[in-house]
């Protein structure tokens, strides 16, 4: 089978997890480090890219060794692939962003176990060339990365009025400066990560009808 | 004795692995559809992590952890290999979850038949390794305290678990709105149970 380097497969593998195959709101992989780390813009937008990094890395090393993993042990191979390079990603953050990896805490050495990867391992680098693995893996990473900053994206700027650590609501309309305007500090506690997500499929499968399981 | 019952209560509700650090998830919402499958996963999860945080443990305090390597003999005291710890938790959860899956096959093919299918999922199930690396975080001084630690984690994802199956088979007798059904609506109530959880925050035990 010869395929182009962009024919239309190949350009799927990348379109797709978008929208009709996201990976956090169709194929609920990868929800854990989805909703704890999305307080603020700046830490969804670090995780994304380790997501990304770890992703595109992992699968094509496991594409390039899928003849060669007995299926046996195949989870301990790509587990040790995967924590390989979660330890790279995790000592390059700890050397150039301290602050960010001290806030990032557990929660990039969780990207080993984050079962969006494993599941792209297993589903798909197992069984597929190294290239299409590559687009797969981006993905996937990327559609990831997307949910995890528009969670961030609604905390962030409903919770402490910020974007990007910036503040965007005006300080006159706190009440300090005289205003009515109070910070939904709800938006900060955990559970509502999920109710953002929640709230975020609802959105996407009213548009898009093919994807409402019946109950 | 007081100390490990502390350990095990903190575990299952004020630190509980869904509600307050949401480790797990992605089973929790695979795996909830009804109460006996998450029955199952949930034993499984338990047992799991009542077997390789203990090991895990040994590893850190023997192996990795600054200093532990002194019982080699002197001019190994000052190593530090803490930062293998990832890869060795992950290594050591996969290989016990798949020789657990061996012995289980072989020993007792009914519990096999019912769990089989949740054992390699457990391996990426992030609770397990979570747990492993909060045992690291929290530092307890004993195996024993460390069992304790995990056994109540894994107590309270099993209650989360069953809780959320439970909720999920009335609801569908219910007219929930057609986008919301399934994955959504399952996404809203663990929020709202969250939030309850949240009043355990801050109790001192």
């Amino acid at each position: 089978m010869k395929d182009s380097f962009f024919s239309k497969k190949n350009r799927r593998l990348i379109t797709d997890p978008f929208d009709g195959q996201n990976p956090i709101t169709v194929q609920v992989l990868g929800i854990c480090s989805a909703l704890a780390i999305t307080v603020q813009l700046q830490q969804a937008l670090i995780m994304a890219l380790s997501v990304v990094v770890v992703m595109i890395c992992g699968n094509m090393i496991v594409s390039l060794l899928r003849n060669v993993i007995p299926s046996r042990i195949r989870i301990i191979v790509q587990l040790v692939v995967v924590s390989a390079l979660v330890v790279l990603v995790d000592l390059v953050l700890k050397a150039f962003l301290p602050d960010m990896s001290e806030k990032l805490s557990v929660f990039v050495g969780l990207i080993v176990s984050n079962c969006i990867i494993m599941g792209r391992l297993e589903a798909f680098a197992l069984g597929n060339k190294l290239w299409p693995s590559f687009l797969d893996g981006l993905g996937n990473a990327i559609g990831y990365g997307w949910i995890l900053l528009a969670v961030a994206f609604f905390r962030e700027f409903l919770g402490s009025g910020k974007i990007f650590g910036y503040q965007i609501v005006p300080d006159g309309w706190y009440e300090a400066g005289g205003g009515f305007y109070l910070n939904n500090n709800l938006m900060i506690l955990p559970p509502m990560a999920l109710i953002v997500v929640g709230l975020i499929i609802w959105v996407q499968r009213s548009r898009n009808r093919e994807l409402i399981e019946d109950n | 004795m007081e100390d490990l019952v502390n350990i095990f209560i903190k575990g299952v509700f004020i630190d509980n692995m869904i509600f307050a650090y949401f480790l797990g998830m992605c089973s929790y919402l695979a795996v909830s559809k009804t109460v006996d499958t998450a029955v199952g996963l949930g034993a499984a999860v338990i047992f799991v992590l009542g077997v390789t945080v203990p090991i895990n443990y040994l590893l850190e305090n023997y192996l990795l952890k600054e200093g532990s390597l002194s019982w080699l003999g002197s001019g190994y005291e000052n190593l530090d290999l803490s930062y293998l710890s990832l890869i060795m938790f992950i290594a050591v959860i996969a290989s016990m979850v798949q020789l657990v899956e061996m012995i289980i096959e072989k020993f007792s093919p009914s519990l096999y038949s019912s769990l089989g299918i949740f054992l390699p999922l457990i391996a990426v199930n992030c609770s397990i390794l979570g747990g492993a690396l909060f045992m690291q975080e929290r530092q307890y001084s004993t195996i024993v305290e460390a069992t304790s630690f995990a056994l109540g984690s894994g107590v309270g994802w099993f209650l989360a678990i069953v809780a959320i199956a439970a909720i999920r088979e009335k609801i569908r007798y219910s007219n929930v709105p057609g986008p919301l059904r399934g994955l959504g609506i399952t996404f809203i109530i663990t929020g709202l149970m969250g939030l309850g959880f949240m009043c355990f925050m801050g109790i001192k035990i």
